[in-house]
């Protein structure tokens, strides 16, 4: 079965969405990736889905869950790279996604990932 | 037969005096001063010659035939004519109905008919006129749609400009009535151009906005999240002292937008968040 992979990079943790998302898919990779936070005990996750060009309420809502859940386990969730008509459908879907960190590039998210753990630190 | 149909030769015979008679209807109608006699002349002839050539092809009282055609056509051409010279909807349609008066006269004129008979041809001439005076007045009803769509889709374009302030900063200065369908391609502009420019923040400028309403409210919401969801961040600026009030009185939400009493605040709140500090 097809997976979506889950790359570390320090204490973070990098997940790129290269293909058009489907139900499956986006319930393996919740899993996945809970798993891989709590193993790795990574700081940050950066979720980049600047490829991913279809969604559904489903596939938002599995988006929203899974930086809730990131956040839980005490990982920083980034969103990035989200395209304009991502952003209107989901918008129109209500999903207007509460809570989660978004970046307009991976660059702009891991700057963001950096300065919010550095104000972590801080406390 | 169509009762329509026996009308062609009756009326092949008084034409001239048809035509006559119509041409002074014609030229007592109000508006005819923005029109030239010959103007006047030649349309009456035109539409005389489509129309007796359509009776003596055996056309119905239905218009929508083929055998009408050429006079739908005529007609349509003349209402686009019409709206483009600025004429009312009524005085257009009058172009056909001032033809009444003329063919009734023609038609009781006939000596030789029977009442009954005059009464048949009456109707006939009526329910053919009407129908082609209603034709007109939707030809000349869809021309006027289509000068207003053009217009509408030309300000559509003219008015959401987004220009770029400063590396990283995009403003959008709004003006007019913002409605679902301009929302929807200022949002989208927006965003497009938030992309290309990889901005870190955009300024919605509503100081040319004169209203703002829920529904109102509610798109600049949407374009917010929207632009959030990106990872940008977004100010709104311009917001008079009756909009504030609208705004809290309508119970809208802006909580989460936000705002600057004008375009210079909102691009030094900007210039902060990209990090810039200027020299003075």
């Amino acid at each position: 079965m097809e997976r979506i992979p889950i790359l570390r990079m320090g204490e973070y943790l990098l997940v790129t969405i290269q293909v058009d998302m489907h139900d499956q898919l986006a319930v393996q990779l919740q899993d996945d990736l809970t798993q891989a936070i709590a193993r790795s005990r990574a700081k940050g996750v950066l979720i980049d889905i600047s490829a991913l060009e279809v969604v559904d309420s489903f596939i938002g809502r599995m988006i929203a869950d899974t930086a809730g859940m990131a956040r839980i386990l005490d990982a920083h969730a980034v969103l990035v790279g989200m395209q304009p008509a991502v952003a209107i459908t989901l918008v129109e879907l209500g999903l207007s996604l509460p809570g989660v960190a978004t970046a307009l590039n991976v660059e702009r998210g891991m700057a963001l990932l950096r300065a919010s753990l550095q104000g972590d630190g801080a406390r | 037969m169509a009762a329509q149909e026996k009308l062609a030769p009756l009326l092949g015979r008084h034409r001239d005096k048809i035509l006559k008679q119509w041409q002074r209807e014609l030229a007592a109608l109000p508006g005819r001063a923005r029109l030239s006699p010959e103007d006047t002349r030649r349309q009456a002839d035109e539409f005389s010659a489509a129309f007796m050539s359509a009776l003596a092809s055996g056309a119905g009282a239905d218009i929508a035939t083929e055998d009408w055609k050429a006079v739908r056509t005529f007609l349509e051409q003349l209402s686009k004519e019409r709206v483009l010279a600025g004429f009312s909807s009524d005085e257009t349609a009058t172009f056909i109905f001032s033809l009444k008066r003329a063919l009734f006269e023609a038609v009781s004129g006939e000596s030789r008919r029977s009442a009954e008979q005059v009464a048949l041809d009456l109707w006939a001439i009526t329910e053919l006129l009407d129908r082609l005076g209603l034709h007109t007045v939707k030809a000349y009803q869809r021309s006027r749609e289509e000068v207003i769509n053009r217009q509408q889709a030309e300000m559509l374009e003219l008015s959401t400009p987004v220009v770029k302030l400063w590396d990283g900063i995009l403003a959008l200065p709004l003006i007019g009535t913002l409605d679902s369908a301009r929302t929807q391609v200022v949002m989208e502009s927006l965003l497009q151009k938030i992309v290309e420019t990889e901005s870190q923040v955009a300024i919605i400028d509503i100081t040319g906005v004169p209203t703002v309403d829920t529904l109102v409210a509610q798109h600049l919401l949407k374009t917010v999240t929207a632009l959030r969801l990106m990872g940008a961040d977004c100010i709104v600026s311009g917001v008079r002292p009756q909009i504030a009030q609208t705004i809290v009185h309508l119970g809208v939400d802006l909580q989460a937008v936000i705002t600057k009493a004008n375009l210079a605040d909102a691009l030094a709140l900007a210039l902060r968040k990209t990090g810039v500090t200027l020299a003075a």
